[in-house]
């Protein structure tokens, strides 16, 4: 059987908190192997769309398909198990602990040791936790902080910190790589390393669906964008279609912002 | 504090200073003994206390989950243990069926705790867990009606002593040429177990499940984003903690030979965790070296404050009983005050509490 061409569809895809409309009726495909981009204005539901898909929110309506398979009313534990694993716009690391420590919590989703494994350190939960370590430093040095994985969290600098939390999200072997806004803060340099980073997991066999305000690195990186303005799909395209777009020009200048205001009242 | 540290890094000199705590522990209960068979009742309760703080430890320490009513499973053992093995039912198992059987029930009960509990953090979680001890310790009160099975305040009394074959730990004897009185015999046994529970709680907090409980304490959102099953996780560490907890109140019950709901007050379960904070939240050794202060330190000063005012004073001007717990509280503020993250601080947590999690 060949795999299908998609490897996360959304349809439909409606959240409402209280007055606002977060998102209605968003709809989009993933395909293997692409770098996805989402892109929209501050507040246009990019972080909410994230969060309904991994799980942290229930959708109002609409569902997705991933890998074949809907998730329909899964904790976020189950869509990391699935495959999706994610990022956060303000970094959510476990800032007490070491570089590597965070990695190998990663793990623990692919990982099976239990109380006994622990107690009795036996052959395979010794083997284990070897494996991890050593995953673990493979995915420090992939994404560059190994000089600094028994240093804290907290202490990395603040590309570092980005670079470390995408490690983190890799160490869950995910088949979607969904990163909110990994390039924030950061400067062109640390920004252009990170493009070579995105297309280095990509071409290892990981799609990616980002999040970004970077418009050169979108550009530059994506193959697809969408684009979302209250909470609505305004276009979906290759980067270059969607920069033409003028609705998408428009939520950007704030143009179609004063026509809606002169068409409701 | 600096050469201490040290010694961790050369093993030479670890083995060296475990090889001396062991013997000193080996040959502490006769040297206590000299001065007195109270003595070394007071070192196994202290046993039993570390017992207790490393279990809450695994809950308060390792997965960050206050729980004020964690001598509830201390109780539920204690009387698992007692209503199996003494004249109430006048069902007499012997210790090592009746002990894992309230080890086991208690982990029901954490179970129990742990489920409804399992989205309340910090103070909310705390008040349901102090309500739990108490709903507890009430049943306990009152089970002694329609039908009598826990003989309410009265307690239960004569529950049999640890027994192997015709070998009574309740029972002094000569064993090659020194006299083993039954609070000797105890101690050794306290201390073979205590030290199968202290490697139990190292191999844990360094393992794939100590790591996720860590994750957890610091970063729940986080951690379930990695894949953790934080339900799962939760639990587990309410189950674990609350295990160790009904084992300690099985033995406690065999030395006593008498409990009652008394014993397991809400202050009890007050001192658990001012111990686990007062050694060192989530570092093994630092919650050893509270559970054995505090429970001394009380004791000590019952002996020595009457003396040393009659010194000073040329009489009695307080009260022994009451100036001891002033003494006492007044050492744990100054202790929270000079070093709040304990005696011996687990290096996370002593990070947290330096700057504070944004």
């Amino acid at each position: 059987m060949t795999k299908p061409l998609a490897l996360l569809a959304a349809k439909g895809i409606s959240k409402r908190f209280g007055g606002v409309q977060a998102l209605s009726d968003v709809g989009f495909t993933i395909n293997h192997g692409e770098i996805y981009g989402l892109i929209g204005p501050n507040g246009a539901g990019k972080t909410s769309l994230f969060n309904v898909l991994t799980g942290i929110y229930v959708p109002d309506g609409g569902e997705f398909v991933f890998d074949g398979e809907p998730l329909v009313n899964l904790k976020p534990n189950d869509v990391a198990a699935r495959g999706i694993a994610r990022t956060f716009q303000n970094i959510r690391l476990f800032q007490n602990l070491s570089a590597l420590e965070n990695v190998m919590i990663g793990r623990h989703v692919r990982t099976h040791a239990g109380v006994w494994g622990a107690i009795t350190r036996n052959a395979g939960a010794r083997a284990e936790e070897r494996a991890i370590h050593k995953r673990a430093y493979e995915l420090l040095e992939y994404v560059g902080v190994a000089k600094r994985a028994n240093g804290l969290a907290k202490h990395l600098a603040y590309g570092d910190q980005r670079r470390l939390e995408i490690a983190r999200a890799l160490a869950t072997e995910p088949k979607l790589l969904a990163l909110d806004e990994p390039a924030a803060g950061m400067n062109a340099t640390e920004t252009a390393s990170l493009r070579g980073l995105l297309d280095d997991i990509r071409r290892d066999g990981t799609t990616i669906l980002l999040i970004e305000h970077d418009m050169k690195l979108v550009m530059s990186v994506c193959d697809r964008v969408l684009v979302l303005d209250y909470g609505k799909k305004i276009a979906e395209g290759t980067a270059h279609d969607v920069q033409q777009d003028p609705k998408v020009i428009a939520a950007y200048l704030g143009g179609e912002v004063t026509l809606n205001l002169k068409g409701t009242t | 504090m600096k050469n201490l540290l040290d010694v961790r890094n050369d093993r030479r000199l670890l083995w060296a200073a475990f090889a001396l705590v062991a013997v000193v522990l080996l040959v502490l209960p006769f040297v206590l003994a000299s001065y007195g068979t109270f003595w070394v009742r007071v070192t196994n309760s202290a046993i039993l206390y570390v017992f207790l703080a490393l279990g809450l430890n695994i809950v308060v320490g390792f997965a960050g989950l206050l729980d004020l009513g964690y001598i509830a499973f201390y109780a539920v053992g204690a009387y698992v243990y007692a209503l199996l093995a003494s004249p109430h039912f006048n069902l007499h198992l012997p210790f090592w069926i009746a002990l894992p059987l309230g080890a086991a029930l208690a982990c029901l009960f954490g179970v129990l705790l742990g489920a409804p509990t399992l989205k309340l953090r910090g103070d909310y979680l705390a008040i349901v867990t102090l309500g739990f001890g108490e709903i507890i310790r009430i049943f306990l009160n009152n089970l002694s009606q329609p039908v009598n099975i826990t003989n309410g305040p009265q307690g239960l009394y004569m529950i049999d002593p640890f027994r192997i074959g015709d070998f009574s730990f309740a029972k002094p004897e000569k064993i090659v040429g020194l006299d083993f009185s039954g609070p000797i015999k105890y101690y050794y046994f306290f201390l073979a177990v205590l030290v199968v529970v202290i490697i139990i709680n190292i191999r844990l907090q360094d393992s794939r499940i100590g790591r996720a409980w860590e994750a957890i304490r610091e970063d729940e959102v986080a951690a379930r984003a990695m894949g953790i099953n934080t339900r799962n996780i939760k639990l587990l560490a309410f189950a674990m903690g609350a295990s160790f907890g009904g084992i300690a109140g099985g033995m406690f019950s065999a030395i006593q030979g008498f409990i009652s709901p008394e014993s397991f007050v809400l202050v009890e379960s007050v001192m658990v965790l001012s111990m686990v904070v007062l050694g060192g939240m989530g570092n093994i050794w630092g919650v050893i070296i509270g559970a054995v202060l505090l429970s001394f330190v009380p004791e000590l000063l019952r002996e020595w404050v009457g003396p040393i005012q009659t010194a000073l004073f040329g009489r009695m001007l307080i009260e022994p009983e009451v100036i001891r717990m002033l003494l006492f509280g007044l050492a744990l503020v100054l202790m929270m005050l000079f070093r709040p993250a304990g005696i011996l601080p687990s290096a996370v947590r002593k990070r947290e509490l330096e700057a504070p999690a944004k």
